[in-house]
């Protein structure tokens, strides 16, 4: 025993212990995460029960458990309805259950508004679609005419954006020409305002067309009735989704699934971002990312190869380094304010009343935007980069300077040659940690930029592509937004796991592409080749 | 003291006179009085921290990269004053080339680090680099072993192969005078071998001055030995004439053994 204590064993196994906990903690939170969120997309069954007093419940069984009072075994159902019932959850104690199926006919459907509706289809009303030999049959077909109209409305519907477009570039050109003085542009002034009264003509004429097709279209209802025995007549426009999970097999399941995880990857949300779609907040969060490394990146490895190549090694280059890496540890909120009150206000406000002062008081880059979210997202990340450069420089051996130099090298060409190539690894390795650091980072981002819902993307196709002074979505946010602002959170509950997911999946994929870039990089300075 | 060498009558290639050396207040190198005759080998030697090594990178300007470095006095390379403000210290490094006492190649392929001298210097035509390239690992008599191997990485040799490419990659740009800084100290006996055998064949083409610590290598390999102690040139002369016959007392102790 004594021998067992002196060989210095139980110190190498606390080691390995400590890393196991650790290991085990990092597991379950992705596993608790994946399984929350995985899960959601499922096509669940719709189950009737059959209660004791004669009353009937459809819907999902979420949960079971013991009620915390009686004890008494109940589960928890999500009987959907919102606009029917009031609430999309209700608890049923076991031992009020009379009967317990699973109707194959029961539909779930998935509605612009309102949440999921639980009911059984009874009827089609709709002009130009033949009663089918089934309800769902004509139901089918009823939603395919209902889709090919509204392909058409959105074709509308773009001609109306480009249209509010180019209106909107003609009001700020007007503004500007009466900033500039109404006489002296008098010519002009009226041209422009001609033409603009045209495309607001046109576009209100367009609108006219649109809600009249709109209108039309959601006379197209069927009939559903629910389980209490009430029914309603739901347009078919509004809905998104429908299913009958209790007759579909396995595969058409794991199709459903898939649909669904579409829909989440590349659709808009829905509903205060309960239901629907990511993409603008994956789309933001990615460019965020990326313009951050374009700002971070070239500034912390110039910054640090004057610090460690050419600045001498005094008092004020050690102060500065100093200075640096504590740098990294202020609270990120600190960099929001500054961000706030240095790019926003200082900045963007400067911008503003240099080259946008027809529009004031209406702010154009003296507002938040992606470009002052990245901005400050890059001010916080740079010690990173600047501390992983220099910590790579610094690890080259004295002898590839000396033997470049006695070659006749200048500094700065020892610095491009070799140098730079050999510190790469090094300086990836900051830009991985910056990326992952910048991409998880919310509260900062909440005071320079970041919106519960932006209604355009921080790049579209109108000129000039990159609008760098919208406003974005970001899934950090996002998280922060469904889970804790929203009407309904157990609804949202869900959506909260299948964000966080997503964000741990973009942090992954992005350290992932660095490393494998790394790696590449490194095997090119080591030996391997023999 | 100048002390003229009497073994070749031309011009000396570099010649150092009155040549002082502080290290902030650590005074190195004392008023050095020396000659090196073209196409020779002359050998440093003495005890650690005597000044050898910092006298041999005075003359591409390795010190300037010491800050706390101050150098006094002259030092002539074909008559050209080296030690100025005004020298083009690239132009010199070109015209001295040096080898180091770790080998040290480039995480570059074989072929990239012979040829980086002559990229750094503008030269980029693929002709004249391979002639550059065969030309230099055959005068480093490394030919035969790189020949089929030129793409692939230098880091992958053995010391001994590194040295030699890094012999190769200070003759490709055609230097007057190759230093050499303790060559073999961290090598085989039989890499220290071929390093020797290397040294007597550049020997024609290229003025040579080693560093070196082994008594038996200076004897073996060079013409003239200058021998320092606590950075005074204590004594100069044909390298027979100095390990069979030395003029001071201090000189045959150390080549004898007795101290240092």
């Amino acid at each position: 025993m004594k021998l067992f204590w002196k060989t210095g064993e139980p110190f190498v196994l606390v080691t390995g212990a400590a890393l196991a906990v650790m290991l085990v903690m990092t597991l379950a939170l992705v596993g608790v995460v994946m399984s929350n969120g995985l899960g959601y997309f499922w096509p669940r069954e719709l189950v009737k029960f059959e209660m004791k007093d004669g009353s009937f419940a459809l819907g999902q069984i979420m949960q079971r458990e013991n009620n915390p009072i009686s004890g008494i075994r109940r589960l928890q159902l999500k009987v959907a309805n919102r606009d029917v019932f009031g609430q999309d959850f209700r608890w049923i104690d076991d031992k009020d259950i009379a009967l317990q199926t699973l109707p194959a006919d029961a539909m779930l459907l998935e509605r612009h508004e309102h949440g999921n509706y639980f009911g059984f289809l009874k009827g089609v009303t709709a002009e130009g679609v033949a009663a089918a030999a089934t309800p769902q049959e004509t139901l089918q077909q009823a939603l395919k005419l209902v889709s090919d109209k509204l392909d058409d409305t959105r074709k509308i519907k773009k001609q109306m954006s480009d249209l509010n477009h180019t209106s909107e570039r003609l009001r700020l050109k007007l503004l500007k020409l009466e900033y500039g003085g109404k006489e002296k542009n008098f010519s002009e002034i009226s041209e422009i305002t001609v033409a603009r009264e045209k495309s607001l003509a046109e576009f209100t004429r367009l609108n006219e067309q649109a809600s009249a097709t709109l209108a039309a279209i959601g006379r197209i209802t069927a009939r559903f009735s629910d389980v209490a025995g009430g029914s309603k007549d739901i347009a078919l426009m509004d809905i998104v989704a429908h299913q009958r999970p209790n007759s579909m097999s396995f595969f058409t399941k794991c199709g459903a699934y898939l649909e669904r995880l579409r829909e989440l990857l590349l659709d808009d949300p829905r509903e205060s971002n309960t239901e629907g779609g990511l993409f603008p907040a994956i789309f933001g969060t990615v460019m965020m990312v990326m313009l951050m490394s374009v700002f971070s990146l070239p500034f912390g490895v110039i910054a640090a190869i004057y610090l460690r190549e050419y600045a001498r090694d005094g008092l004020v280059t050690r102060m500065v380094r100093i200075a640096v890496n504590n740098l990294a540890g202020v609270p990120s909120i600190v960099y929001g304010v500054f961000g706030l009150g240095f790019f926003v206000y200082g900045i963007g406000g400067s911008i503003d009343s240099l080259f946008f002062p027809e529009r004031l008081p209406t702010p154009t880059f003296g507002t938040g935007g992606i470009l002052w979210s990245s901005l400050t997202l890059a001010l916080l990340t740079v010690p990173v980069v600047i501390v992983a450069t220099e910590e790579s420089l610094a690890s080259i051996p004295k002898g590839i300077r000396e033997g470049s130099l006695a070659l006749g090298a200048t500094r700065f060409q020892t610095l491009t040659k070799l140098l730079l190539p050999m510190a790469t690894p090094g300086i990836m390795t900051g830009l991985i940690l910056s990326m992952a650091r910048a991409a998880g980072e919310v509260a900062p981002l909440m005071i320079v930029g970041v919106v519960k819902l932006a209604p355009t993307l921080p790049f579209d196709g109108n000129f000039p592509f990159f609008h760098m002074d919208r406003k974005f979505m970001h899934l950090g946010f996002h998280i922060y937004d469904v889970g804790f602002q929203s009407p309904n959170v157990e609804a949202a509950k869900p959506m909260v796991y299948v964000t966080t997911m997503l964000l741990l999946a973009i942090v992954i994929v992005a350290s992932s592409s660095a490393i494998y870039l790394r790696n590449r990089m490194r095997r090119k300075f080591t030996s391997s080749t023999f | 003291m100048a002390q003229t060498l009497t073994q070749n009558s031309s011009a000396p290639v570099l010649s150092v006179s009155n040549l002082n050396l502080h290290y902030g207040t650590a005074h190195a190198l004392k008023d050095v009085n020396l000659e090196m005759a073209r196409n020779q080998v002359t050998a440093f030697i003495g005890p650690s921290g005597c000044g050898k090594s910092t006298l041999l990178r005075c003359f591409n300007r390795m010190n300037d990269l010491v800050e706390s470095a101050r150098i006094e006095g002259s030092i002539r390379l074909d008559g050209d004053e080296i030690n100025e403000p005004s020298t083009d210290v690239i132009a010199l490094r070109r015209r001295v080339g040096m080898v180091f006492q770790h080998s040290n190649p480039f995480p570059k392929s074989i072929y990239e680090n012979i040829v980086y001298g002559l990229r750094i210097a503008g030269v980029n035509d693929k002709a004249t680099l391979d002639e550059a390239v065969e030309r230099s690992l055959k005068s480093a008599a490394i030919w035969n072993e790189a020949k089929d191997r030129l793409n692939d990485s230098a880091l992958g040799l053995s010391g001994g192969q590194a040295q030699r490419i890094c012999i190769a990659r200070a003759i490709a740009v055609n230097p007057e005078v190759i230093l050499m800084d303790e060559p073999c100290s961290a090598l085989d006996p039989i890499s220290t071998l071929k390093i020797e055998e290397l040294i007597e064949e550049l020997k024609s083409r290229y003025t040579i001055i080693i560093v070196t610590h082994n008594m038996q290598q200076a004897a073996r390999v060079s013409d003239v030995t200058a021998f320092f102690y606590l950075g005074e040139l204590i004594e100069v002369g044909g390298t027979r004439k100095m390990f069979t016959n030395p003029e001071k007392k201090q000189t045959e102790d150390y080549i004898t053994g007795r101290f240092g």
